[in-house]
């Protein structure tokens, strides 16, 4: 029973990587924008989160270091898009490979690097509960803060008159121009924010879910967490739903090694990327079902007065 | 402030000069970062453009690298003038490579050299499977190709990781997760003594041959592209949506797969971890950079081949981190996207 909670712990904690990178797009695709570059804004704000670290002590000082990293790379992609027009899915690969080397470059000195004593977080008195608490009250306080993030954004998105100015612009551009809001610098904030988030991912995957610097460590998190806007159908709820399911996926092949389940890790390993994959298929079978709850203008550009 | 004004026809000349601009400004930045490091930046571009092509055995290297990247770019620029966005040509190129190796672990001694062939069909085949996969799934059940193909990369990489370290693996091997050496017999035929340039670099040609006439003179290739460009205009003259996506998705998959039996069955002789190489990446870069033109993509494909050897001189020779190559390759895809935008605008000064 132990173990389960393990799991369970094991689940937040890798389903907060794939919630934060997923709401951060789903802020994106809200607006009409898709960005393929979540991968290497993941990666960058992860080297960047660890160096910060390394050279500060500080995990706040990282956090924020790769919350600027990834802003800063989705503003470059914001610039291309939106202002120059250039293609999203074309431009979000470009940071996704640019950032894929230049971490990797920038990361070289940083691969045998410790950072300072992690920190183990418990909240006093829930803990002592058994199996409840293992499983639930020690997690790393970005865990919980991201289920507020998750609400924060319900509530902003459905209940807020800048949250329906948002999704007016991903859903018509065209009205919402006309209307006399400024769609182009709206996308472009809508953009910087989801890169932000992202850029938190990543930083938490390199401070937190796995201590240390490795070339290529977010492993396709990204794309999953792109992949999970599209299972949600763009709702917040679903996405952080979402998260922890995948999140459990990518966990139990840790647990079935442990439960000496004979199958080669590999295959282990191929689970969250099938996973994606299967429930991919499932959701995307019916086109009536997607689009109807799609952003109308996803992935379209729109320039005033073309 | 700097305004955009569309044109009312694509510029030609911006057609053929962004891509020069792009590499430009790449260079440009590439010397700031040197200098910004510390080294010396004659010395960086020097390995970047020179050292490749100052020897015949300098020309060979770029030759042996360039070959799967236009391989590879040149199927991804059918499926991106059709509009299908394959963006796994890395998985597709490792499954060719398994495919070609398990046929050429069935050679011995006594097998006549022409088992080349059915090692490269084997590779075409498995590329096509591995990129049909992806083609079914989007015809079937509208799955996101992108998503898809990109997923089925990390996929094949641990289906290659499985069978090295497992049924293929070497039992001579000290416990390398690796295949025996292939024999001798496969070895895709080389052109020069003491350089590793085989046969491959003219089916590449002939590839960009085939593309071309395939995009450009008939009627298959050009329902393909109309599909990509208007959707509406290709449903209206019957063009079937289903098979361009098919057809793309063949064509890339098998020509990724052939690129990875070609790498298998030559340079490398073996299976091993090492096969995934970020080729099928890179040749996106090497697509869009070469305008999706079979002609263009043979410039770019040595252009990129450049980057990956002067990356590889960077590390011996200066002491710079090999992933510089990566660095260079997502600026250019970047500053290309950027100066495409003079294609179809214009830039004005507007109050």
């Amino acid at each position: 029973m132990e173990s389960y909670a393990l799991l369970i712990a094991a689940t937040l904690n890798a389903g907060t990587v794939l919630a934060l990178a997923s709401l951060g797009l789903l802020i994106n695709e809200k607006a009409g924008i898709v960005n393929l570059g979540a991968e290497g804004m993941m990666l960058c704000a992860a080297i960047a989160g660890f160096a910060a670290v390394v050279h500060t002590g500080s995990d706040l000082l990282g956090f924020a270091a790769g919350i600027g990293a990834g802003a800063l790379l989705a503003l470059i992609f914001g610039a291309l898009v939106i202002w120059l027009n250039t293609n999203q899915y074309a431009t979000g690969l470009a940071v996704s490979l640019f950032g894929a080397g230049f971490s990797a470059f920038v990361g070289v000195g940083y691969v045998q690097q410790k950072m300072p004593e992690r920190l183990q977080f418990e909240i006093p008195w829930l803990t002592d509960i058994p199996l409840i608490g293992p499983a639930l009250f020690r997690q790393h306080p970005l865990v919980y803060l991201t289920v507020l993030l998750a609400l924060a954004l319900i509530w902003f998105l459905y209940r807020t008159r800048a949250g329906l100015v948002l999704r007016s612009v991903g859903e018509s551009p065209e009205s919402a121009h006309a209307l006399g809001y400024p769609v182009r610098r709206i996308r472009l904030l809508a953009v910087v924010a989801g890169g932000a988030l992202c850029g938190l991912s990543g930083a938490y995957i390199s401070i937190v879910y796995t201590p240390l610097w490795v070339e290529g460590m977010v492993a396709g998190k990204g794309w999953i967490a792109l992949a999970l806007t599209t299972f949600a159908t763009w709702r917040p709820a679903r996405v952080l739903l979402g998260a922890y399911l995948f999140g459990g996926v990518t966990m139990l092949q840790f647990h079935l090694q442990g439960d000496g389940v004979e199958v080669p890790s590999q295959f282990l390993t191929m689970l969250p990327y099938l996973a994606t994959i299967v429930v991919l298929a499932l959701i995307s079978r019916n086109p009536q079902w997607i689009r109807i709850n799609m952003p109308a203008s996803i992935g379209k550009p729109f320039y005033p007065g073309a | 402030m700097l305004k955009l004004e569309a044109r009312p026809q694509p510029s030609p000349a911006w057609t053929y000069g962004s891509p020069l601009l792009a590499l430009l400004v790449t260079v440009l930045i590439g010397v700031l970062l040197f200098v910004a490091l510390g080294k010396d930046p004659v010395a960086g571009l020097r390995v970047f453009f020179w050292d490749p092509i100052k020897s015949p055995y300098a020309l060979g290297e770029l030759t042996v690298k360039a070959t799967p990247l236009l391989l590879i770019a040149l199927g991804l620029a059918v499926c991106f003038r059709s509009n299908v966005w394959n963006i796994g040509a890395e998985g597709q190129y490792v499954l060719g490579a398994i495919a070609a190796s398990g046929v050429a672990l069935m050679a011995d001694k006594g097998s006549s050299s022409w088992i080349v062939l059915p090692v490269l069909l084997a590779g075409v085949l498995g590329g096509m499977f591995w990129a049909g996969i992806t083609a079914w799934l989007r015809d079937r059940f509208n799955a996101n190709e992108i998503l898809v193909s990109l997923m089925l990369v990390y996929v094949a990489v641990m289906l290659l990781s499985f069978i090295v370290s497992g049924p293929w693996k070497d039992p001579q091997g000290y416990n390398f997760p690796q295949s025996r050496t292939f024999d001798a017999a496969t070895r895709i035929p080389r052109l020069f003594a003491g350089s590793r340039v085989s046969i491959g670099i003219f089916i590449a040609l002939a590839g960009v041959a085939c593309v071309w006439v395939f995009l450009f003179r008939t009627r298959a290739g050009f329902a393909q592209q109309v599909g990509g460009l208007a959707p509406a205009a290709a449903r209206y003259a019957g063009f079937s949506s289903r098979r361009a996506l098919w057809v793309a998705l063949l064509v890339s998959g098998g020509m990724a797969g052939l690129a990875g039996a070609l790498e298998v069955a030559g340079p490398i002789g073996q299976l091993t971890p090492y096969v995934p190489a970020g080729y099928g990446f890179a040749a996106i870069i090497v697509a869009y950079v070469g305008r999706l033109h079979p002609v263009g993509m043979v410039l770019s494909a040595v252009l990129m081949s450049m980057f990956y050897i002067g990356g590889e001189l960077a590390q011996s020779r200066l002491g710079m981190p090999r992933s510089l190559t990566g660095v260079f390759q997502g600026l250019l895809l970047f500053t290309l996207l950027a100066c495409d935008t003079l294609v179809n605008y214009r830039l004005r000064w507007a109050k």
